[in-house]
């Protein structure tokens, strides 16, 4: 799960680290007293809160010199879809703005701590490159990186902190600045439960104060159930409507650009099924995994998902039924095919225990579903399904 | 031979009493797995599936010898159960959970390299030696004793191999699920190298999956210590970037983990690599052929 900046902040605050005063807002006239009423100054800069980065460069985040600018900005950003190169097509919408005092940046570096998968241990990364999307600076300078691996028996060392300090080129005070800022923030990610925390960029103001200017996290989706207090932070309408409808019915759903829908069981096979559809020259509408334990009621509520996409022309049922039987799955695909009034071409392979048991129910349903015989030529009627309905 | 478990292999199971517990239990007794016993914590004494139930895996390891053990505990209190497992002198646990908070899963990773013990999973199917030994949820009767080796981050993708393998005659020595975890037990490496040292494993058939570069490290190991022929499929070519596809661990994370730079790196290494799932089994025999 992601946070939104603002969240991210306040989080930050609770652990003693510094971020610009800022105040959150959902209309255009909140802004302006915003600006007036708390934040003073001149200059402020307007944040859009969406769950994306890229938003400096798609006009998300402006600099604004005038009560007027700000009025202008705030109701030009609120209630509209930002489009950036992360998220897609159709952008995500715009419910709330960061207002922030602006600072007098000195230097700009790059922070963050995630799970590191090939150390097995939480890598916290820092490089004097602040600012810049860390991957290019991985690729381009890779020297500017600095990495240190923490131990979870033992934490963040303070060595550790002042590698990463006198190797950003610190001195003075900083030093210690940053190994108090790096430990809370070691603490903060283990007490969360965060997959990533990055700051980038963290500045160094003119008067010498270290702030976090901009603060991207992610929880871990598995620690949601003991992190109750990050429940009231979620935020819906940044994600694939279609995507909140899944987890509600506790299926795992990934919306595409494609035209053939996918229903399948395990995550692996879900994606294979995906690959041999666009093997076969078509492009799937989805990633569904129906998860083992699939009822005739998680397969009606599949279908329904699937079926909302209004690109989807045909669907692709592919089961390897272990120790759920084929027979039960394809009295559940029958009953979800009558209930839910699939006007599309229903495509099925079946695979496992009873599936020829399966296979003589299907046919015996009376139902235009086509049963496939293997997993290619099951792709090989989806697609060709599809094409016969364009034509 | 085969690798990690036998006929000999006495196995407990931790959330024994559980219905997941129970089911695969049953299972895997019909199955013919020496299953010696299980574990729920304050039904020590009780008797369950005419086995007995212990409060503590130390308890069971004394009482019955098991050397194994699986685990079906929820998710909140799995890492828990693993390091249990490991204190008690179990050699291989086998943890079937999904859904363990990746900070869990360093710590556990911490303690077990301290300790020595084998772990297979989390988020995983289990192993299985044909005619001998099943561990885990995968349904047994797919299965045929032969000679290929499987590894797989994926379950079903798991059985996909199986049945392939087996509708063509090769069979199977041993089935690893290693999961789909971002953190976890034996990986690729682990496995292939003992499926080279295993006389009766004639050819070995991995299946990876995006996320990650232990497919691009195995393809590395493969290179330079593997003499036996291996087959690979790569699940995950058309995911997006940035989405995570079910699987914890199957995500394109900052340009890397992609199936293609995988796919790659597996060719380079001299594997044959199936263009489609369809093909596993058609391509470990190719491989066989060369």
């Amino acid at each position: 799960m992601n946070l939104h900046e603002y969240q991210a902040k306040q989080l930050l605050r609770e652990f003693s680290i510094d971020t610009p005063r800022g105040i959150v807002v959902e209309d255009p006239a909140h802004a302006e007293l915003a600006a007036t009423g708390y934040l003073g100054g001149e200059a402020w800069v307007v944040k859009a809160q969406i769950h994306a980065g890229g938003r400096g460069k798609a006009g998300g985040v402006r600099l604004v010199k005038s009560l007027e600018a700000l009025r202008e900005a705030a109701s030009a950003l609120l209630g509209s879809h930002l489009v950036t190169y992360q998220n897609a097509p159709e952008g995500q919408w715009v419910g709330r703005l960061l207002v922030e005092e602006t600072l007098d940046i000195a230097r700009e570096l790059y922070l963050s701590l995630l799970v590191d998968r090939e150390s097995e241990r939480i890598a916290v990364v820092a490089s004097s490159a602040g600012g810049m999307e860390i991957e290019e600076v991985a690729q381009t300078h890779p020297d500017q990186i600095l990495r240190e691996y923490c131990d979870p028996i033992l934490g963040l060392q303070e060595f550790q902190c002042r590698n990463l300090a006198f190797g950003l080129g610190l001195s003075g005070s900083h030093v210690g600045d940053l190994t108090r800022m790096l430990r809370a923030l070691y603490k903060l990610f283990v007490e969360s439960d965060l997959s990533l925390l990055e700051i980038n960029p963290l500045v160094l103001t003119q008067g010498g104060r270290m702030v976090a200017l901009d603060c991207k996290m992610a929880l871990d989706d598995n620690a949601l159930g003991r992190q109750k207090k990050f429940a009231d932070m979620r935020d819906d309408t940044q994600i694939d409507s279609k995507e909140v409808a899944a987890q509600q019915a506790g299926l795992n759903y990934i919306a595409l650009n494609g035209t053939i829908g996918c229903m399948v069981n395990g995550a692996g096979l879900a994606m294979a099924t995906m690959d041999l559809i666009k093997l076969h020259g078509g492009e799937p509408a989805n990633f569904l995994d129906v998860g083992g334990g699939a009822t005739a009621e998680t397969v009606a509520k599949a279908f329904k998902i699937i079926l909302s996409d209004t690109q989807v022309k045909a669907v692709l049922v592919n089961i390897f039924g272990g120790i759920m039987r084929c027979d039960i799955i394809a009295e559940g695909i029958i009953t979800a095919v009558k209930e839910v009034g699939v006007t599309v071409p229903v495509v099925v392979r079946l695979e496992g225990t009873n599936v020829e048991l399966g296979k003589q129910k299907l046919a015996a349903s009376g139902l235009d579903i086509i049963t496939a015989d293997g997993l290619t030529d099951a792709a090989q009627r989806a697609v060709a399904a599809v094409k016969g309905t364009n034509s | 031979m085969s690798i990690l478990v036998n006929k000999n292999t006495k196995v407990i199971c931790q959330g024994f009493t559980g219905k997941q517990g129970t089911f695969h239990s049953e299972q895997a007794v019909a199955y013919g797995t020496r299953m010696v016993g299980g574990v729920t914590p304050g039904k020590g004494g009780q008797t369950h599936l005419d086995l007995p139930v212990f409060n503590t895996v130390r308890d069971a390891v004394h009482q019955t010898g098991a050397n194994a053990s699986v685990i079906y505990v929820p998710a909140n209190y799995a890492a828990d159960s693993i390091m249990e497992a490991a204190d008690a002198g179990i050699a291989l646990i086998v943890c079937i959970t999904e859904g363990i908070p990746v900070l869990d899963m360093l710590n556990v990773k911490a303690a077990l390299r301290a300790n020595g013990a084998k772990l297979i999973g989390p988020n995983c199917p289990g192993v299985i030696t044909p005619d001998e030994c099943k561990i885990g949820i995968m349904p047994g009767f797919i299965h045929q004793r032969g000679k290929v080796g499987i590894v797989s981050r994926s379950g079903t993708l798991t059985y996909e191999a199986v049945h392939q393998t087996t509708s063509l005659g090769l069979g199977q020595t041993t089935c690893v699920g290693i999961g789909g975890d971002p953190i976890k037990g034996l990986d690729f490496i682990d496995c292939l190298a003992m499926f080279e040292a295993d006389a009766e494993t004639e050819a070995i058939i991995m299946v990876g999956e995006i996320g990650g570069t232990r497919e691009e490290e195995a393809a590395d190991y493969i290179q330079r210590h593997i003499t036996k022929p291996v087959a690979a499929y790569i699940a995950g070519q058309t995911a997006p970037k940035g989405k995570r596809m079910g699987h914890a661990g199957a995500i394109i994370a900052g340009g890397s983990g992609t199936a293609a730079a995988k796919i790659r790196a597996l060719s380079d290494a001299g594997v044959v690599v199936a263009a489609s799932p369809a093909e596993m089994g058609l391509a470990v025999q190719q491989a066989m052929q060369r």
